[in-house]
């Protein structure tokens, strides 16, 4: 049986007037890498603080292995490691006195669980003696991640870890987290880009407060439910416009190269698509039914969402 | 009309002491076109960046930007160029008209000329009625949207765009580029950076940087071919990679 | 703990400006104005009315003018004429020999000089008397050795306009005062306020540090340094300045520990209201530095302020610690005398303490 290590239950939280978190339910369980998927303003860092006692929520409660958020938060703060979004280390301390200062808050010391973060550690010991403020973005993440892992916590918060950083630096990381799982940590992060969500064992799609749904990445893609169509010709511009106008379209947006093609009807055949299109003038087109990403869920669900809403 | 081209880049070398953080960079761009700037943190991309706009000093190199030498009319540049970056935002605490009025001033756009570009930027962004609000009463993506048309306010014949959809949600971040599309339909060359690689896709060409050079520069579409690659994502992972390991 | 204070001690030195502030300030204060007033001293004119004319006189008249600090600007004929000279403005000291000045020397063993000096401006007024006392000793000193009995020059100093000196050494209790103040409430308020601007201190509050360790590893450093400081100001007062200290240098200590303390409380309140660098140090300059400057009376007398000011300078902490400085230092009066002062600084400490306590939030605001 899986042991839950975090445990949410309807929690609400608004400020100044912004309903920031709107009555969100989940279970992550022990051991688990589950990801937050959603843009600014979703609601992920207020659920972070939330999640790591330092914010009371306005209903609703939570727990983390096993301790409730509000009362037995120092039971909390003692086996949880956090990293917040905003990059929180000393910039004029060294990457040295840094994690030494970690270790000490946490009554330990940087050998104690150093298997842990050694192979992290590693990159960043050219800079051991470089102050903080003077590292890469990257290395910045690394370090950061490191100070978080002094303690060997069972429980890693990580707050949008990947944001602004670029696309190798990012997968660099996202392999980091995969050994951390490995090593029995429950490893909790948020993050707005979808594409992190398939290196997920679950995600949570958040927009404006609200979950529009919690699953594995492959059962979510699963749950699309729609043939999904991606379409290309040598007129990129006007197409989008163009099959829109096609009866019964759900969904046209861009997407890479392709524009990405969504039809109500389930019965829907593609080759319409080509009929009209080469209709209209088009040239070179091509169509081919693809497997929708977890963007393409986020944004149909999206749609969705604000459907319900206007209803 | 794409004659002259909007940039031009001859042999840009920029040093910080021993470090050079641009190494001989040569491009153009021509007007009225989608140029993806990408690059891994630190490759350089935002020291380049901030030569184009005249913040900072080439230590050699021949630069023009809308015609303009960036190093002896760097203030001729600046009346030439918008600029909008995601750090950058506009001012929570005016209104919408009131935030379009003060950077239109800034650009030197008479009383009428402002007024008439930010009915017709509002109406395009359906946000005609909402000219009097507070930006702070105003979703993150559509804040995005606005610091986009109050970049474009002043018709530049260059906008550049550092990371501008960072943190959007993805049907937004699609709007952004519908008016990135249109801003370059009416001629406005766009020089953009991003994280987002199928946002590199929608670039005409794309410039990728490694260690402070240029190691790519082409259409999405030979990219891929060139690097036997699925999409854009995995060639930024080709060639970046290459050097940190 | 230790760890953490000395991550702040890292903190502190690492950064220019803190440290500007923490070591520049004081020096910077105290030569600043012990240049204005050297410079004073060193251009000192002097009037000389010799009512003897005899040998010693004129010996000890060119000694007082060989040292380097006075000059003479005239030469007065009676009594009648130092109201005069003080007038034209040049003249800041007058020395008086009583008639017979020589004879009375040798042949009683004790003659007189008066100093009379112009004490509207009391500081310069205190240090010209004291230097010139000193040539003056230093020469009965000489002459002593080759005469038995010692023999003594009775000094008796006038001061004229301002015969208590109000205000001499108010300078040394201010600035220690305002120095204090600065650096415990100021500095400790901006650095709290800075961990929560850069993001730190959600790290600090989502670890099983409880508050008391973060507020006292914040705090401690600046104890040290307040009370190094403190040492600094003192040292330079009594050796550049002459300031006297009369009380018990132990008592004088103490006193300012506890101020220190209380400044730091105040500074964490303020930091426990303020989110930001920028807030914590106005809030510290219009809250603190202000009131300390203008109503603790370092720059006007207190008494001479409208009585809703008076009332109002109750509340500074700074006015209370001033009178226990000039207590100490200037009478030499113990505890006793100034055990009220002491109990409102402590309750005052206890106060803000608990406030702080209260507000400063194991979560985020």
């Amino acid at each position: 049986m899986k042991q839950i290590a975090v445990d949410i239950r309807d929690i609400r939280k608004s400020y100044t007037g912004i309903k920031a978190l709107q009555g969100i339910n989940i279970q992550i369980n022990s051991g688990e890498l589950f990801g937050f998927i959603g843009p600014d303003g979703a609601g992920k860092t207020s659920l972070f603080h939330i999640l790591t006692s330092l914010v009371i929520p306005d209903s609703g409660s939570a727990t983390v292995a096993g301790y409730d958020t509000i009362h037995d938060y120092r039971e909390i703060r003692k086996i949880v490691g956090y990293m917040p979004g905003k990059f929180s280390l000393y910039q004029d301390l060294t990457v040295d006195e840094n994690l030494k200062f970690f270790a000490g808050i946490f009554r330990t010391t940087i050998h104690e669980h150093f298997e842990l973060y050694k192979d992290i550690f590693a990159q960043l010991e050219p800079f051991r003696k470089r102050k903080a403020g003077q590292l890469s973005g990257g290395m910045k993440q690394k370090l950061a991640l490191s100070c978080a892992l002094v303690h060997k916590p069972q429980l890693l918060f990580l707050d949008e870890p990947t944001t602004g950083v670029d696309a190798v630096s990012r997968t660099e990381f996202w392999e980091i987290l995969q050994r951390i799982k490995y090593m029995g940590i429950t490893v909790i992060v948020s993050t707005p880009y979808m594409d992190e969500a398939a290196l997920c064992d679950r995600v949570a799609l958040m927009n404006k407060g609200s979950i529009m749904a919690v699953n594995s990445p492959e059962n979510i893609v699963r749950s699309f439910g729609k043939n999904l169509y991606a379409v290309k010709s040598e007129q990129m511009f006007p197409l989008p416009g163009l099959l829109a106008t096609i009866e019964h379209t759900k969904a046209v947006y861009r997407s890479g190269e392709y524009i990405h093609y969504l039809n109500e009807k389930d019965d829907f055949d593609p080759v319409l698509i080509e009929i009209y299109l080469r209709a209209c003038g088009h040239g070179m087109i091509q169509v081919h039914q693809i497997a929708p990403s977890i963007e393409d869920c986020f944004m149909v669900l999206m749609q969705q969402s604000k459907a319900q809403k206007a209803a | 009309m794409d004659q002259i081209q909007a940039i031009e880049v001859h042999n840009l070398v920029k040093k910080f002491g021993n470090f050079v953080a641009n190494d001989n960079l040569n491009f153009s761009v021509g007007q009225g076109e989608i140029f993806g700037f990408l690059g891994a943190n630190g490759a350089g991309k935002t020291t380049a960046m901030k030569i184009l706009c005249g913040l900072s000093k080439p230590t050699s190199g021949k630069i023009r930007v809308a015609g303009y030498d960036v190093t002896r009319q760097p203030d001729k540049v600046k009346k030439n160029i918008g600029y909008m970056s995601q750090r950058f935002s506009l001012y929570n605490d005016l209104t919408l008209k009131e935030n379009f009025r003060f950077f239109g001033g800034i650009y030197g756009l008479s009383a009428s000329e402002i007024k008439n570009r930010t009915v017709q930027l509002l109406d395009r962004l359906g946000l005609g009625n909402d000219s009097g609000k507070l930006l702070s009463s105003i979703p993150a993506g559509w804040k995005q949207k606005l610091a986009f048309s109050v970049a474009i306010m002043h018709q530049p014949r260059i906008v550049f765009l550092d990371e501008p959809t960072g943190g959007v949600d993805p049907i937004t971040r699609r709007q952004f580029w519908d008016l990135i599309y249109e801003a370059a339909a009416e001629g406005i060359t766009v020089f953009v950076t991003t994280h987002y690689m199928d946002e590199a896709e929608y670039c005409q060409r794309v410039c990728i940087m490694v260690d402070g050079r240029i190691d790519a520069l082409d259409t999405p579409g030979n990219l891929k071919t060139n690097h036997h690659a699925a999409n854009m994502h995995e060639v930024f992972l080709k060639l970046a990679r290459k050097k940190s390991t | 703990m230790k760890g953490f204070i000395y991550k702040e001690f890292l903190h502190i030195f690492r950064d220019p400006r803190t440290m500007l502030i923490l070591f520049g300030m004081p020096i910077v204060q105290v030569l600043l104005f012990g240049f204005a007033i050297t410079n004073e001293i060193n251009n000192a004119g002097i009037a000389i009315l010799d009512e003897s004319k005899d040998e010693m006189s004129i010996a000890l008249t060119d000694k007082l003018l060989a040292s380097g600090y006075f000059t003479l600007k005239e030469n007065l004929r009676s009594r009648d004429e130092i109201e005069a000279v003080f007038r034209k403005g040049n003249t800041s000291l007058v020395v008086v020999f009583e008639p017979q000045f020589s004879s009375r020397f040798i042949r009683e063993g004790q003659a007189a000089v008066q100093l009379i000096a112009d004490a509207s401006d009391p500081n310069t007024a205190h240090l010209l008397s004291v230097f010139a006392s000193g040539i003056i000793r230093d020469f009965s000193g000489d002459i002593s050795i080759i005469n038995k009995p010692p023999l003594t020059i009775r000094i008796q100093t006038n001061m004229l306009y301002n015969p208590e000196l109000k205000g001499v050494f108010m300078f040394v209790p201010g600035t220690i005062t305002v120095l204090l103040m600065l650096i415990s409430a100021m500095m400790t308020s901006i650095s709290i306020a800075k961990e929560k601007e850069m993001g730190t201190m959600e790290v600090l509050l989502v670890s099983p540090l409880k508050t008391w360790q973060i507020v006292s590893g914040k705090v401690v450093p600046y104890i040290l340094l307040s009370f190094i400081n403190a040492l600094i100001i003192l040292l330079l007062a009594y050796t550049v300045f002459a300031m006297p200290l009369r009380g018990s240098l132990l008592l004088l200590l103490a006193e300012s520990i506890l101020f220190i303390v209380m400044a730091l409380t105040m500074g964490i309140f303020i930091s426990t209201i303020s989110n930001t660098q920028q807030q914590a140090m106005l809030l510290s300059m219009f809250a603190l530095m202000l009131p300390t400057i203008l109503l603790s009376g370092f720059i006007f007398p207190v008494e001479n302020m409208p009585d809703a000011l008076q009332y109002l300078s109750h509340v500074m902490p700074s006015k209370w610690f001033i009178v226990i400085i000039k207590q100490i230092m200037l009478k030499g009066l113990g505890i006793t005398y100034f055990w009220k002062e002491t109990l409102i600084l402590a309750l005052m400490t206890a106060f803000f303490l608990i406030m702080s306590i209260r507000k400063f939030n194991v979560r985020l605001a």
